[in-house]
């Protein structure tokens, strides 16, 4: 089946920023994105919130040219002072041409 | 004054408390699952929202105008009060003092229901309109801290955006939604859902309190870490205003159990509108110091301790014994 070759990209961050990091995303061009409850620790430790330990993993499939704004976004208004972690994966993804 | 405190530490919210605590130090896997957490409190807020509306509907306008307004009153100087004692004597950092001072600053519901449970059990009736002055004492102290932040360490964050998160939280629609139904249906309607939000409250309130044990006990080890300045402030601040608020509250004419629940609430710290406001507009601010001062500090000492207190207060200046 044909594929088209996209940005995956994965944050993984504290529950306070769902809201922000969503309308990040919307901005930056994302058509879409999926968002878990998910937990963890990690260098800031436990997280924030009424009930400790709650993150958020948002996932988006993106174009290369909002990669870099997503990216770069997150350097300057979150990296600095809140637990957030990002990465990024080429994958190839079927009806391709809905998210570019 | 003995004999208040022993009859408190012997009620149920208090040894649930103890149970919660004792669970987690032996290291047991007891947890609430989350979802019932988060239902016990959505029934707890709108059940308090609906029988201070039922109330709100036979009250005179003329008896809460006082009361209201030293609410408010209590919401504004709460919040300087411990910014400044927490930048000057404490000599914290500005976004640090800030952020702590907007939690004690607001007000915790479920300190409000326990001063409220204690106050009936030793026949000091509160006013019925209580829980329109807890909506009243919610937002304004976490506005000032945060303004107060703004101006002093500089933080970004947008006052509308925080003010809409604030109003729109799950505490605020419930509390407030809860008072609307409730003033609208009126005592007619209250008699058919009473069974279900009269009957079940203390129950479930105990139960929510021995999950609020746990989730407390969790913060104890970070206790070391906030120092003994900050532990010292979440014990004398809360008497300090506790007493302001039994003051006023008498001022303006609320009977001995109105002026505890008031005391209760200008002593009592935030801490579930208070840290998400101040982690996005304070985000310099640690949130070890607030959540732990706030939770495992303020609220253990508050409904052992400090509610019989305020009490006694409160019935001083009533002219009791």
């Amino acid at each position: 089946m044909h594929t088209v070759t996209l940005k995956l990209i994965t944050i993984v961050a504290e529950a306070v920023l769902k809201e922000p990091l969503i309308r990040a995303l919307r901005d930056a061009g994302a058509t879409g994105y999926t968002l878990t409850e998910v937990r963890g620790e990690g260098s800031r430790g436990r997280r924030t919130g009424e009930l400790p330990g709650d993150n958020v993993r948002l996932e988006a499939l993106v174009g290369p040219t909002s990669v870099e704004v997503v990216l770069r976004m997150l350097e300057e208004r979150y990296f600095p002072n809140y637990a957030v972690v990002a990465w990024v994966a080429d994958v190839g993804v079927v009806r391709g041409e809905k998210y570019a | 004054m003995s004999e208040i405190l022993k009859a408190n530490l012997l009620s149920p919210i208090v040894l649930a408390f103890a149970l919660g605590v004792t669970a987690r130090l032996v290291r047991s896997e007891l947890q609430l699952p989350k979802d019932l957490y988060t239902s016990l409190s959505i029934y707890l807020l709108f059940a308090l929202g609906l029988k201070g509306g039922v109330e709100l509907s036979h009250a005179a306008y003329a008896t809460i105008a006082g009361p209201a307004a030293v609410t408010l009153l209590l919401g504004c100087l709460t919040p300087v009060t411990s910014y400044l004692v927490l930048r000057y004597v404490g000599r914290l950092d500005a976004a640090n003092a800030a952020a702590i001072a907007a939690h004690y600053g607001s007000v915790s519901a479920v300190t409000f229901i326990a001063a409220q449970t204690f106050v009936t059990s030793v026949g000091a009736a509160p006013e019925g309109f209580m829980p329109t002055l807890l909506t009243l004492l919610e937002s304004p102290g976490i506005h000032i801290a945060l303004a107060i932040g703004a101006l002093q360490a500089g933080s970004r964050g947008s006052f509308g955006e925080t003010l809409h998160e604030i109003l729109t939280a799950r505490t605020m629609v419930l509390l407030v939604g809860g008072l609307l139904v409730g003033y609208l249906m009126g005592e007619h309607g209250w008699q058919a859902v009473a069974p279900f939000f009269d009957g079940g409250f203390k129950g479930a309130l105990t139960l929510f309190i021995l999950e609020m044990g746990i989730v407390a006990a969790d913060r104890l080890a970070d206790l070391r870490q906030v120092g003994l300045f900050l532990i010292g402030f979440g014990v004398v601040m809360p008497v300090v205003h506790g007493a302001l608020g039994a003051a006023l509250g008498t001022l303006a004419g609320l009977s001995t159990g109105g002026s505890t629940m008031l005391a209760a609430m200008a002593a009592s710290a935030s801490y579930i509108a208070a840290p998400p406001a101040a982690r996005m507009n304070l985000p310099t601010a640690n949130p070890t110091y607030y959540l732990t001062a706030a939770l495992a500090i303020t609220f253990p000492f508050n409904v052992t301790v400090g509610i019989p207190l305020y009490y006694q207060i409160a019935r001083t200046l009533h002219g009791g014994a």
